[in-house]
């Protein structure tokens, strides 16, 4: 079983690029081109020159003690979280906007859910000197108004989508048609696994930095390469992507995801693609998608912005049906808690997303000698409106009740 | 009854892209009975989708209502078993992809057999996919398929794209996506001139931003005739649609 893509651009069954005829000629361009631009060795050598010197990379991988007691194994954190922006996705942004000068594009547009992206494509647009479009939904923009601010600081203009749920979806859609309406300056900097072909298989190989130093962080702590389990949160799944890329092949690493729960997967707020998802075609690709049975994409639900997101990367679809990933929903709760957790065991607050993938320990049966690591995608500080609101609510109420209730949530 | 073929061979057509269900399931039936004594050649009738990457906010908001009047494919198809009643009105449908994977591709096939629809609109159906995996099926139920032509489309991919189509080429009047509504620019004129000198073996039809008499009768100085979508639904939801109708043949 292979899980890179095919001369189409599908993993299996999934991927490709179901586009309108507008977008032919830059998808196009792009597929034609993408690899051999980020294969050669000038683009290989100022992409590791900025990992390094502006991104901050190698991130760390943290041996979590406290983590580790509480949950048994030897659990490690990889510490995406304190590259540049706070989170992996500069390591995207770096590849994609050497791509986009490579192609002479002068104008940068991006969607972003809970503002990482956002703020990530903001600041390579501004180290290299290139206007820069950010869209986000309403809701978003709300819940995440530190990154708004970020964004607007570093040069970018950020334009409210007000369709649909206000997040990720229409965020997506309306850079889209941004893209259909500028055909010939612009470049659209996707930030996930997602979207038509190449941009699945681009994110993926820009990520991939993250198993990379994983492998050669292990192999120096450890004796060896390999750990036991790699747990990740999956919207779109540029992350999960990154931290299970070096690993897809080698069956002995099982591969866990978490997705957003929302208030659980029967409560119809949820955003838990891979059991509520079914196949179909969202943004140009073909993946699990929520859906209505006449083919109407749902609107999704997470407290976490960055999972609140109907789709899953089509690598992710394609590693679902082989039965390679297993994947944990997640609710709001277990999320907060796990948030609430790794900051008083380890000193580290985590973003709300990240909190989805440390969720996942209270639901597995860790042997003593295990080595366990987590992509802690993110940092906190974007999410503490809703960190604060929680704790609020947790001094007002009985733990118990708050199954029940979601009034705290903003 | 006229096929769509032989209306394809003719000039100034007039074709009217509208929302199924907009602004209700009752109004769609009463303006797809009429539509034709206001010299409409034909119709594209819309499926609704919850997000259509094409589309710009008229047609965005149009497909949001007609979704909460209930409209499925299901119903679609009834509406349609409806008007074929009273009119032999040619109708296109157009559609996104992923409606119709969700519907099953041979009864959809059969379903537009059976209310006589001869002719589709996949937006985000690329050339490619549609020969590998959905040529056979159409050709199999005599379904014509039309394509999209942009001004990004390359002479060599126009040209491929006539080879395929069997109903007409969709010339996109610019890079834009559906509802603009500007005066129609020098850039769109010589896109419009080109499309023409190439002599095209099949029939072409502008769209996207065809608004009024005025781009209308331009674009059909270029080609068989001209789509106007928007702009109609515009005056549907001002209950003005025969008025509209009415100032575009004047």
């Amino acid at each position: 079983m292979s899980y890179t893509i095919d001369e189409n651009g599908y993993y299996g069954s999934y991927g490709g690029a179901y586009i309108p005829e507008m977008l032919y000629r830059n998808i196009s361009q792009l597929q034609d081109n993408y690899l051999k631009i980020i294969n050669s060795d000038a683009f290989q050598k100022e992409y590791k020159q900025l990992l390094a010197d502006y991104a901050g990379r190698p991130s760390p991988l943290y041996h979590a003690r406290r983590l580790s007691d509480k949950y048994g194994g030897k659990i490690y954190l990889k510490r995406e979280d304190l590259n540049h922006t706070g989170s992996h996705k500069i390591n995207n942004t770096i590849g994609q906007i050497l791509v986009a000068k490579h192609m002479n594009k002068k104008r940068i547009i991006a969607e972003t859910g809970a503002g990482q992206h956002g703020v990530a494509t903001a600041t390579v647009s501004a180290l290299m000197g290139l206007e820069c479009v950010v869209y986000m939904g309403a809701l978003d923009v709300k819940r995440q108004a530190p990154n708004v601010a970020r964004m607007k600081m570093l040069g970018a203009k950020v334009i409210t989508a007000h369709s649909g749920s206000q997040t990720l979806k229409d965020a997506t859609n309306e850079a889209i048609r941004d893209w259909i309406n500028n055909p010939e300056d612009t470049y659209y900097l996707i930030g996930s696994v997602v979207g038509p072909h190449p941009y699945p298989d681009m994110v993926a190989r820009f990520q991939s930095i993250i198993s990379e130093e994983m492998q050669q962080q292990l192999m120096e702590k450890e004796g060896a390469p390999d750990p036991d389990r790699i747990l990740a949160c999956i919207g779109g799944g540029s992350n999960a992507a990154g931290a299970f890329y070096h690993y897809l092949d080698n069956k002995k690493v099982q591969l866990l995801a978490a997705e957003g729960a929302g208030k659980g997967i029967t409560s119809g707020e949820s955003a838990a693609t891979s059991i509520l998802g079914s196949d179909g075609i969202i943004h140009g690709s073909k993946t699990l998608l929520m859906q209505t049975s006449d083919g109407q994409i749902t609107e999704p639900y997470s407290l976490s912005a960055g999972l609140d997101y109907p789709g899953i990367g089509p690598l992710h679809a394609h590693l679902i049906k082989e039965k390679r990933l297993h994947v944990y929903p997640i609710t709001d709760i277990e999320a907060l808690e796990a948030a609430m957790e790794l900051t008083t065991l380890e000193g580290i607050i985590p973003a709300l997303e990240s909190a989805h993938a440390l969720a996942i320990l209270p639901k597995l049966e860790i042997r003593k000698d295990e080595i366990l690591v987590i992509n802690l995608s993110g940092r906190g500080e974007k999410d503490m409106d809703a960190y604060q609101k929680y704790f609020t609510y947790l001094k007002k109420h009985p733990k118990d009740e708050l199954e029940k209730s979601f009034l705290f949530v903003p | 009854m006229k096929k769509i073929t032989q209306i394809l061979e003719g000039k100034n057509l007039l074709s009217i892209f509208l929302t199924a269900g907009f602004p209700t399931v009752e109004r769609t039936i009463e303006i797809l009975t009429e539509i034709e004594d206001y010299g409409v050649d034909f119709v594209e009738l819309g499926m609704p989708f919850s997000d259509p990457l094409a589309d710009g906010e008229t047609i965005q908001q149009s497909s949001a209502v007609a979704i909460r009047n209930g409209m499925t494919l299901a119903t679609y198809f009834e509406v349609m078993k409806i008007v074929r009643k009273k009119t032999d009105l040619p109708v296109v449908y157009m559609g996104y992809l992923n409606q119709i994977l969700q519907f099953g591709v041979e009864q959809f096939c059969r379903k537009c057999n059976e209310v006589n629809i001869e002719c589709l609109i996949i937006p985000d159906l690329p050339l490619e996919v549609y020969e590998r995996e959905f040529k056979t099926i159409f050709e199999k139920h005599e379904l014509l398929i039309s394509f999209l032509v942009t001004p990004t489309t390359s002479d060599e991919r126009i040209l491929k794209i006539e080879e395929l189509t069997t109903g007409f080429m969709y010339v996109v009047s610019s890079s834009s996506i559906t509802g603009r509504r500007g005066k129609i620019t020098k850039k769109q004129r010589a896109h419009y001139e080109k499309i023409k000198a190439m002599k095209l073996n099949k029939p072409t039809m502008i769209g996207f931003g065809i608004h009024d008499k005025k781009s209308y009768e331009l674009a059909c100085q270029y080609a068989n005739g001209a789509i106007i979508g928007s702009e109609f639904i515009r005056y549907v939801a001002k209950e003005n649609a025969a008025y509209f109708l009415t100032t575009l043949k004047a």
